[in-house]
């Protein structure tokens, strides 16, 4: 009887733990297919990493898929690519010395031509009233 | 006033300057992030002997190469002659076989000769990753310390060997 007992136990607690994974791990399926578009494959280089095919993607999928099962948050993951691959992995370049003319240029662009747009017009201005005051 | 006209001249050579410095970059060249840092520590099975095992803890002390490759490389194929002549002058040339199956990694070996002093094996892929490896060939070079001085990404050429790798290395050696 208690034999019977334990293993009807052994059993429920089998399954329970069985579904368990399954959740858990159709959960860590969607943040990897998440994560992995943000990541980039260097082998080749224009895609992803979800993307790829190439061995060495894979192996990376594989890497993140145990790092997830490990408790390792989204972050700490991309922390630990970077490490290894720099910060060409991920897409989104962060901003530190080097990168900043890259998130920067732009704006500053923007100012020297509205600063230029600024000058020009005003002298253009002043052209006209000259002109309009010589008539 | 001249200089009014002269400026976008000027700005056009510049752009024209990166441009065409852009075009002699090599995009396929991933700086590591692992230069300066202390290479990843790893043991793994020696390739041929796997009851033995390479411990990188036992290269402390020592100026080394640690070579990635892989029979199924066509790269590493051209760059083998240079190895085995490295070799020959006894640079400490250490190998590692990445993601290959280990008959054919040591029929390679055996029929173009092996230049490594030990060759560990990685069969799966994980001491690569570990130490940022996208393409194979890969050769590091690891001071006496444990640090990574220098990453050859591709094959190792006679240029690079002359210019940087041997003078690393002597500097190394002191």
């Amino acid at each position: 009887m208690i034999r019977n007992l334990s293993l009807v136990l052994l059993l429920a607690f089998a399954t329970s733990s069985f579904a368990n994974e399954i959740v858990t791990d159709s959960h860590i399926d969607a943040r990897l297919r998440q994560l992995s578009t943000e990541l980039r494959c260097l082998v080749c280089q224009n895609s992803t990493l979800a993307d790829s095919d190439a061995p060495l993607a894979q192996d990376l999928r594989r890497e993140i898929r145990k790092l997830m099962e490990a408790g390792k948050t989204d972050e700490e993951i991309v922390a630990y690519l970077v490490e290894r691959y720099g910060d060409f992995v991920t897409f989104r370049p962060p901003v530190n010395a080097s990168t900043a003319l890259l998130w920067f240029g732009p704006f500053i662009m923007l100012i020297i031509g509205a600063i230029t747009l600024v000058i020009v017009l005003k002298k253009r201005a002043a052209i006209l009233t000259s002109e309009e005051n010589a008539s | 006033m001249k200089l009014k006209l002269i400026l976008p001249l000027l700005l056009f050579v510049v752009l024209v300057g990166f441009l065409g410095k852009g075009l002699f970059l090599n995009p396929r060249e991933v700086p590591s992030p692992l230069i300066g840092k202390p290479a990843p520590t790893f043991e793994a099975p020696v390739l041929g002997d796997s009851s033995k095992t390479f411990y990188t803890e036992e290269m402390k002390g020592k100026v080394w190469l640690l070579n990635m490759w892989a029979s199924w490389c066509v790269a590493c194929r051209e760059e083998h002659p240079l190895l085995v002549e490295m070799r020959k002058h006894d640079i400490p040339l250490y190998g590692l076989a990445y993601k290959d199956v280990e008959t054919n990694a040591l029929a390679v070996l055996e029929s173009m000769g092996d230049p490594y002093i030990t060759t560990a094996n990685d069969a799966d892929g994980t001491i690569g990753i570990d130490y940022g490896v996208y393409g194979v060939p890969e050769t590091y070079v690891i001071d006496k310390k444990g640090i990574i001085r220098y990453k050859q990404i591709g094959p190792i050429t006679p240029e690079a060997l002359r210019d940087t790798i041997l003078p690393l290395l002597k500097e190394l050696a002191v």
